[in-house]
């Protein structure tokens, strides 16, 4: 059939519709602009900057320990691992070695933080493709998490317990008992998530098959995390540049090769296994010691370049900090992981239909405060 | 007059007598729409409460429970507050058609509860084409859905209006074979013999094999039909946002709410007139009371409906084209099987008859 | 004969999905997870390292432990505390001395970070777990932290 082009970019028969910026499934105020043939996906193009607030900005007048505070508001799912990230970095620079304890309370800490952000991110999954009782079963467990980490760090989203040289205070006498009771309980319930959901015959036919991406594309559209090991490429930080206490615990890098949605799906519900399993590990010999080392009042990175990669449940976060040898850093940059993430939406949306957008959006498993910083 | 309107013989009688017969007749019948109407209301409003609680105890929650005891004057209040609120609508919107669309939901949903046998003679409109009536009647509810997709200007409500005709034409197929499976064992349309039928036992058993194919064929057909969960692509809250009826507020919004549960219920009610022999008690346990008939129909077409909130609030939902593929590849090829298998039945004589 | 198979093994999958809900359905009349939140009040604890909001504890003298020494108004990230201070003759000592006239603390503001009190070296400040701090005219929400009157406590500056 001849098609008459009204423009340049549209054929007749396409047409465009704007999804979000208040959309059930953009997940906060993701702008899509799509261009659509029937119910077939022909161009996603995102649109960003709802959620702006110059974090980055606000960083280069901040002093180093009050940066901390704001990297809770980027990825806030996973604020404890950002926390660290930028910690990392300025006790990097100073060359600081903290003790041991603090090395594996932030260990733990980071584990049990991708666990609940896998878990939301498993509820808010089975919404996307309409079935609505996970979000209530994956809240269930989350619950404990964040309850865990309330009577630890007074907070249950923000939680703002990393200071650089160490954390803000010990941890609660009762966190490690409720961290093995929430072991014990979560371990009965993972299985239910699969006979609940991943089994399930709909959702397997929704996720096998689409939103393909292949190795070489997770690699040049700088794919990490779940996403990028969904292809097939072995991309996790935790493996190749150990940090904390990853270095001392024995897991498995959770890889897929099939790069489709439920290749994904299954990277991340692997991860939750593996997170457990470091938790188990460490949970029993938390070395004794302090929980931070003395720094200066008003903390000076040297003059110079210092930059510190971690692996936040959505993929690798780098922070780039240049210092002038001032109180501020002179530039603060974040690779942030959801960015590159959403970049490569339009590649494994197109030729899709509507539902094959969510579904594999809902896999990149997005966080918009992530993307916009 | 030739309807059969006998819910009470005796006002029937009373009103005859009192005034000439087109008056009486023109009386009897507005009665009986005010109290199909009241029926519609009713049965509206427990089953938006009803589904509520069934989820929230699906979903580890409690479910409405502020207004009244247990919440159960909730979707009272839910309504009134609709009644209140402003119309709103999109400015290019075509005015009549958007304005018509929830009463052609809504008109229909009530023309189909007029001939379900709720109980003995308390049947508003028995007519001796039965399911074929239903069967149309309910496939012109979806022209309410594609007015009141097309005619909002919005395009997320317009791919649901066509998505809801995509569906609705396909599963109707599916939803006709398999009721006309279990005609083969009848021989009739007409819902009350239908029922006198099922005294020997309910179709069910009386169809065994070929006939549990039918209901669940029937069931899953009937989801889509009502656009419920997991074939709820009409409205798709991820996909769409609400779907057809994202530009409707207010009471037009709650018409369309309403019809959705009324038309669930009707779908579970055919299910329970065709395959679970409708008012009559099992082993005929009340058979000396009729009158309990309307208890047995309701607990039949209550568990069916409690199966239909059971699948919306475990299953995702599927595709569109998937939708397709389970209806043109998968039960329809297994419906034309079993209503061969069910003619071999009968013709045999293999069915189980008490 | 993958067709019939497909769809036996389709259904099952489909029913012990169901058996899953199914399972929380009949133990749901033990009222689920759910928290009926304005009707719990008098059961619900905070935790006690919880940041509802930061408050200045007095003692029974009306005297507080605040000196004045501004760690917190610089330690926090986005101007949430302020510190009205003077210079003072202390009545014992007679050498002029810092004491504070008011400490601001602009609750809408605060991002409950907890860097100001883990900057006080003098403890004077800390959290406090309520945890309902809505109000109608946002004015309220600028506090001072210190009551009207109060003193700084003998023996902290030392």
């Amino acid at each position: 059939m001849e098609t008459t082009t009204i423009n340049n970019n549209f054929k007749s028969e396409e047409y465009f519709i704007n999804m979000g910026p208040q959309h059930p499934a953009t997940h906060g105020v993701l702008r899509l602009l799509l261009t659509i043939d029937g119910e077939t996906i022909k161009k996603v193009e995102p649109d960003l900057g709802y959620i702006h607030r110059s974090i980055e900005k606000m960083c280069e007048r901040d002093s180093y320990q009050q940066i901390v505070h704001l990297t809770d508001r980027m990825d806030y799912l996973s604020s404890n691992i950002n926390n660290e990230a930028v910690c990392l970095a300025v006790e990097n620079a100073l060359q600081i070695e903290v003790p041991e304890r603090v090395k594996v309370i932030r260990t733990i800490i980071g584990e049990l933080t991708r666990i609940a952000s896998h878990n939301l991110w498993w509820g808010v999954m089975g919404m996307d493709v309409g079935a609505l009782t996970t979000y209530f079963y994956a809240f269930r467990d989350r619950e404990m998490i964040n309850d865990i980490f309330e009577e630890t760090c007074g907070a249950r989203l923000t939680m703002n317990y990393n200071i650089p040289g160490g954390l803000m205070f010990d941890i609660h006498p009762n966190f490690v008992k409720r961290v093995k009771e929430f072991i014990t309980h979560f371990k009965t319930k993972l299985p239910e998530y699969d006979t609940l959901l991943t089994n399930n015959v709909i959702f397997q036919k929704r996720m096998r098959g689409v939103g393909m991406l292949s190795k070489e594309d997770a690699i040049s559209y700088g794919a990490s995390g779940p996403v990028g090991r969904g292809s097939g490429y072995s991309c996790d930080v935790r493996k190749l540049h150990p940090y904390s206490a990853l270095d001392k615990v024995t897991f498995n890098e959770a890889l897929r090769t099939e790069g489709d949605s439920f290749a994904r799906y299954e990277v991340r519900i692997q991860e939750m296994w593996e997170s457990m399993a470091i938790v188990e590990q460490l949970i029993d010999n938390i070395p004794e010691g302090d929980y931070q080392v003395e720094t200066n009042a008003v903390i000076k990175l040297p003059k110079g370049e210092f930059y510190q990669k971690v692996e936040t449940a959505r993929g690798e976060l780098g922070v780039y900090i240049i210092s002038t040898g001032t109180k501020n850093p002179y530039r603060l940059k974040f690779r942030s992981p959801g960015f590159s993430n959403l970049s490569l939406l339009n590649h494994i949306a197109v030729g899709g239909k509507i539902g094959d957008l969510v579904a594999s959006m809902a896999t990149l498993d997005l966080v918009i405060p992530d993307i916009d910083r | 007059m030739n309807l059969s309107l006998s819910i009470t013989k005796n006002i029937h009688d009373w009103l005859f007598n009192m005034m000439p017969e087109t008056l009486a007749s023109l009386v009897e019948m507005t009665l009986i729409a005010l109290i199909y109407l009241t029926i519609f209301a009713v049965i509206g409003l427990f089953l938006v409460l009803l589904e509520r609680k069934v989820a929230a105890w699906f979903q580890l929650r409690i479910g409405p429970n502020r207004v009244g005891y247990h919440g159960i004057l909730q979707t009272m209040a839910d309504a009134l507050k609709l009644v209140s609120k402003e119309l709103t609508g999109t400015v290019n919107a075509d005015k009549f058609l958007y304005n018509l669309a929830p009463y052609f939901v809504i008109i229909t949903a009530l023309m189909a509860l007029a001939v379900l046998p709720f109980s003995l003679e308390f049947q508003a409109f028995d007519i001796n084409i039965g399911i074929f009536f239903l069967i149309a009647i309910s496939s012109i509810g979806v022209i309410g859905i594609l007015l009141a997709g097309w005619s909002s200007n919005n395009k997320f409500a317009l791919i649901g209006a066509m998505r809801s005709g995509v569906q609705t034409i396909s599963y109707e197929l599916s939803v006709g074979l398999s009721l006309l499976t279990m005609i083969l064992i009848t021989g009739t349309l007409q819902l009350s013999e239908i029922v006198e039928v099922q005294r020997n036992g309910w179709l069910i058993v009386q169809g065994h094999i070929p006939a549990v194919f039918a209901f669940m064929i029937y069931m899953i057909s009937g989801t889509a039909e009502t656009n419920r969960a997991p074939f709820d692509l009409v409205e798709a809250e991820s996909e769409l946002g609400a779907g057809f009826h994202t530009e409707y507020s207010g009471m037009k919004f709650a018409y369309f709410f309403l019809a959705e549960f009324v038309n669930m219920f009707i779908i579970a009610s055919i299910a329970t007139t065709i395959f679970f022999g409708a008012w009559l008690s099992p082993f005929g346990i009340t058979e000396s009371l009729p009158w309990l008939g309307v208890f047995w129909f309701l607990g039949k077409t209550l568990i069916l409906m409690f199966l239909m909130m059971w699948f919306r609030w475990t299953f995702p939902r599927l595709r569109i084209d998937q939708l397709l593929t389970l209806e043109w590849k998968y039960l329809l090829p297994l419906n034309l099987m079993n209503i061969v298998l069910m003619a071999l039945i009968v013709w045999l004589n293999l069915t189980i008859q008490f | 004969m993958s067709y019939f198979s497909d769809i036996y093994k389709g259904i099952k999958t489909l029913l012990t999905g169901m058996s899953v809900t199914g399972k929380y359905f009949l133990h749901s009349q033990k009222g689920g997870i759910t928290q009926q939140y304005p009707d719990n009040r008098e059961t619900l604890k905070m935790f006690e390292r919880f940041r509802g909001e930061v408050v200045m504890p007095h003692d029974v003298n009306n005297q507080h432990r605040c000196t004045g020494c501004q760690k917190c108004e610089l330690a926090c990230p986005n101007g949430t505390i302020e510190i009205i201070w003077d210079r003072q003759v202390d009545p014992e000592t007679g050498k002029k001395k810092k004491l504070i006239e008011k400490h601001i603390y602009h609750l809408g503001m605060c991002t409950m970070c907890g860097l100001c009190i883990e900057a006080c070296p003098t403890d004077a400040i800390k959290w406090a777990q309520n945890y309902e701090n809505s109000v109608y005219d946002r004015t309220t929400l600028t506090r001072v932290l210190n009551k009207p009157g109060s003193k700084l406590m003998p023996g902290v500056e030392d």
